[in-house]
């Protein structure tokens, strides 16, 4: 195989991870949601907490996209 | 048919000096990244001179500065306490500058013929140095405060003394690893949303170029998407300015008070 389809094919599944973050922060979101309704008046002092959850989940997806690129571009 | 018009998203990342040559003798150039950093620190003054005017009745510019030094104000103070007021100079300049490079750099300036915009945050560069500003301040923090004491940071209290020896490395590694991610953060972000923008607004005008029914459809399709993919960048934008300003504000938190 070419090197060049290879990394193609390497990002491709590097591109996995970045939809598996997207479950991380519907899952960070959904919980907040579902704790916020529930508690409506704890649900604003919590929001910093929210971000770091999101703030971690969306990292490691990145992650997995400068892993994609990466592949895709290495010389 | 693609193989023809090959898309190269990396083009727009490209440093490229306006005055000087940027060669091994003589690394500082003028670079577009100079040039864009220096509209924002222009738009910043401008910005804070037209909300600093101190009127009692606040016109919708002193309501603006005023709400976002608040907001960082209230951040600070919740995350660091009554001691963080130092801090918020740095927490603040840091909030402000990613907030409006990420918002700039997301302005379609290409409109005009010949203006190349350019996201500051783009650039590993940049966004390290802030995230390694921020780490040499929780370090000189931690040992001016604590002395040796700082190291107690990766030993977390009430755990048996196996586990102990077990978690400090790993504590240790999660700290070291911080300084990375957080300025991975918001340039992988500014990264990851001007590629996806420029992919797709290239599938615009291949589609408009390729004159079926087929390409008009991809590219109404494609322009759409592309529309909300702006939004959702100005968005990014500012949570990625206000992950960075809580997580600074967090990680000084931890050198002040050492857990």
């Amino acid at each position: 195989m070419e090197l060049g389809s290879a990394q193609v094919i390497g990002a491709g599944l590097a591109a996995i991870g970045v939809g598996a973050a997207s479950l991380g922060v519907g899952v960070v979101f959904g919980s907040f949601l579902q704790g916020a309704l529930r508690n409506p008046a704890a649900a604003d002092g919590q929001q910093g907490r929210l971000f770091i959850g999101f703030a971690a989940a969306e990292l490691l997806g990145l992650m997995a996209f400068a892993v994609a690129m990466i592949i895709l571009y290495a010389r | 048919m693609a193989a023809e018009t090959k898309i190269d998203p990396m083009h727009q990342f490209f440093i490229d000096p306006i005055a000087g040559q940027l060669g091994p003798d003589n690394p500082f150039a003028f670079t577009n990244s100079s040039l864009w950093m220096l509209i924002l620190l222009a738009l910043i003054t401008a910005f804070m001179l037209a909300g600093m005017r101190r009127q009692l009745v606040p016109d919708r510019w002193q309501v603006a500065a005023e709400g976002i030094v608040g907001f960082i104000n209230s951040m600070v103070e919740t995350s660091i306490g009554p001691q963080g007021r130092p801090y918020l100079p740095w927490v603040f300049t840091a909030f402000i500058f990613i907030l409006f490079a990420n918002l700039v750099g997301a302005m379609p300036f290409a409109l005009v013929p010949g203006a190349h915009p350019f996201a500051v945050t783009s650039q590993f560069t940049v966004t390290g140095a802030m995230s390694l500003i921020s780490f040499a301040i929780v370090l000189g923090v931690g040992f001016w405060k604590h002395g040796l004491h700082f190291f107690s940071l990766f030993v977390p209290k009430g755990t048996p003394f196996a586990l102990k020896l077990l978690i400090t490395p790993v504590e240790f590694i999660s700290f070291a690893v911080k300084p990375f991610s957080l300025g991975l953060r918001p340039f992988i972000a500014m990264f990851a949303g001007h590629i996806l923008l420029d992919v797709f607004g290239n599938f615009v005008v291949q589609g408009i170029n390729s004159q079926s029914a087929m390409g008009y459809g991809v590219s109404i399709l494609a322009f759409v998407f592309v529309v909300f993919v702006n939004a959702l960048e100005l968005l990014i934008g500012a949570i990625q300015a206000y992950v960075f300003a809580l997580l600074t504000s967090l990680y000084i938190s931890d050198s002040v008070h050492l857990h």
